[in-house]
């Protein structure tokens, strides 16, 4: 680990590690409105539309939407290769966690400050849930 | 989050692949929501939706030889044999729809396809703690019936169908079924798509809490104005339980509403005008209509001859398709009574089993539709059919003339 990250602690929700570049989103998603091909949701008015989530790491408010269409979101990235690297969970609820579970998406919450405060968009960050730890590079 | 010996070994997997990946799931629920320990349920409805996720799930617990200790009812794909006839699909549409039926009858799940259980195909009792997806099933056990249930994806259902068990947390406790805010509502509700208005303004302002209401009028809310006003609860927001003071079963008093709690004031007064806003934000298309579509959720016997009695014998208009999806036991029963043929006479056609979010309603994407229902305008949209949303009186009168004004 290098000596200009931040270590923060955090909690496991589904185990292992998980690298990439940051993405945040302040709003709740359901997953089965992003392009499984891309990552990139679709859902409008949604504060990260146009964005891609595919292998990066995703702080995120929340999960929304029916008890069937998030486990849906999740499988068909997954086949695709385009889950998140790891989520950065927020508020957690049980639709988004089972559906985690299902797919093996390196999960965690709790962390030990304010995610918005401490991750921004473009940040390099290290999930590593077995650990219970969130390592944070801040871009240049 | 404490286990006993029994489930420790099915954890290890000394019980097969598929319970073993089930007790996983509940494990991890358990464990995030800090659940002191599992408990039996009674009674578990899995959200069966004919999505690959979700058959994937199955068939992997199938495949790890899992069946069901509670076996769970399930919700609607779309009847295949009878809908084929109309309408085409893919052959992989076809395949997903005839894999998802085999897995979820090789784990031995109670195939009722039907996405309201509370009102007729699996009905608990007040405090039986159940594990029951579907996001607008749990609000009409919870906060209808009183039974206890949180709020489950369709895979966590099964988990919990398979194992017998569900986490101990959430609404399975006193503590949690307790009011989080007040709303005070004076405004006429006068049949099942005012109560579904009702809800779509509730779960805009609750969320995922719990709302309690208060009416200023004697009310008695029937089964499907239930049924309409918690769908639409759970569409807008994530409302899993809720209280009417006076009306449902832990809301005998406002005082008992929130469970000795200091009572907050009101955060809300809905009345005919915010009823009416809500109506006109959600319901603005007008022009030529290829379909309207009944049955979200899926309707019942009752409202099968209101849809009969508002035609009075008139026709719907050639250009436009008209679907009632329905309970299956209330499709049995319109035939047995004539209804279903007398109404085919019209052009009214009705299906069991079957879900307004499937690929067998995909030729009249592009057009506009009609429905009564805004959960399912918000579902079909996202396939690519934009809905109006009328009252079904207003629906009617559309299909007669082939558009709406």
């Amino acid at each position: 680990m290098s000596e200009d990250m931040k270590v923060y602690k955090c909690r496991k929700i589904v185990k292992g590690i998980g690298c990439g570049e940051a993405i945040v989103s302040t709003d709740a998603m359901c997953f089965y409105l992003t392009d499984p091909e891309t990552g990139t949701v679709i859902e409008r008015n949604h504060a990260i539309h146009g964005k891609s989530i595919a292998n990066k790491v995703l702080v995120l408010k929340s999960g929304k939407g029916s008890s069937v269409v998030q486990v849906d979101g999740f499988y068909q990235l997954w086949v695709k290769n385009n889950l998140p690297a790891a989520i950065i969970l927020v508020d957690t609820e049980p639709v988004i966690v089972s559906s985690a579970v299902m797919v093996g998406c390196t999960m965690v919450d709790k962390m030990d400050t304010d995610p918005y405060e401490a991750i921004e968009d473009g940040d390099y960050v290290e999930v590593d849930a077995d650990k219970g730890e969130i390592r944070v590079r801040k871009k240049k | 989050m404490f286990l006993t010996d029994e489930e420790k070994r099915i954890l290890d997997g000394a019980e097969g692949a598929g319970k073993q990946k089930a007790m996983e799931m509940l494990y991890a629920l358990g464990v995030t929501f800090d659940a002191e320990k599992l408990i039996p349920i009674k009674r578990a409805h899995v959200a069966l939706s004919g999505q690959e996720g979700d058959t994937y799930w199955c068939e992997l617990l199938v495949a790890g030889g899992a069946t069901c200790a509670v076996p769970p009812t399930t919700n609607p794909y779309w009847d295949t044999d009878y809908l084929t006839k109309f309408y085409d699909v893919t052959k992989e549409e076809l395949d997903l729809a005839n894999r998802t039926g085999e897995a979820y009858r090789k784990i031995g799940a109670i195939l009722t396809y039907h996405c309201a259980p509370g009102v007729c195909s699996n009905v608990p009792f007040y405090g039986e703690h159940i594990a029951f997806s579907e996001s607008s099933a749990t609000p009409y056990v919870n906060g209808a019936l009183g039974a206890r249930s949180n709020r489950e994806s369709s895979i966590s259902a099964l988990a919990a169908a398979v194992v017998g068990k569900t986490p101990y947390y959430g609404y399975h406790l006193d503590e949690n079924r307790h009011g989080d805010i007040l709303i005070e509502v004076d405004a006429d509700l006068k049949e099942p798509y005012d109560w579904g208005m009702l809800g779509h303004c509730i779960g805009e302002i609750a969320g995922s809490q719990n709302p309690v209401l208060v009416f200023k009028n004697k009310i008695l809310p029937s089964q499907e104005d239930f049924l309409y006003f918690g769908a639409e609860a759970a569409t807008s927001g994530a409302v899993a339980m809720y209280h009417m003071v006076g009306i449902t079963p832990e809301a005998p008093t406002l005082e008992a509403a929130f469970g000795g709690k200091k009572v907050p004031s009101s955060t809300a007064l809905i009345t005919n005008k915010t009823l009416k806003d809500q109506e006109s934000k959600l319901t603005a298309a007008t022009g030529d209509i290829n379909l309207v579509m009944l049955g979200c959720p899926h309707y019942t016997y009752k409202q099968i001859l209101e849809v009969e009695r508002l035609f009075a014998g008139r026709k719907v208009h050639p250009n436009t398709a008209f679907w009632i999806l329905a309970e299956s036991g209330a499709v049995e029963l319109a035939e047995r009574s004539r209804v279903r043929q007398k109404l085919e006479l019209l052009g009214v056609r009705m299906v069991g089993n079957t879900c307004i979010d499937e690929p067998c309603w995909k030729s009249f994407e592009g057009d506009l539709g009609v429905t009564d229902s805004p959960k399912c305008a918000y579902y079909r949209e996202r396939r690519g059919q934009p809905f109006a949303i009328r009252r079904l009186s207003d629906c009617v009168e559309a299909a007669i003339k082939g558009r709406l004004d």
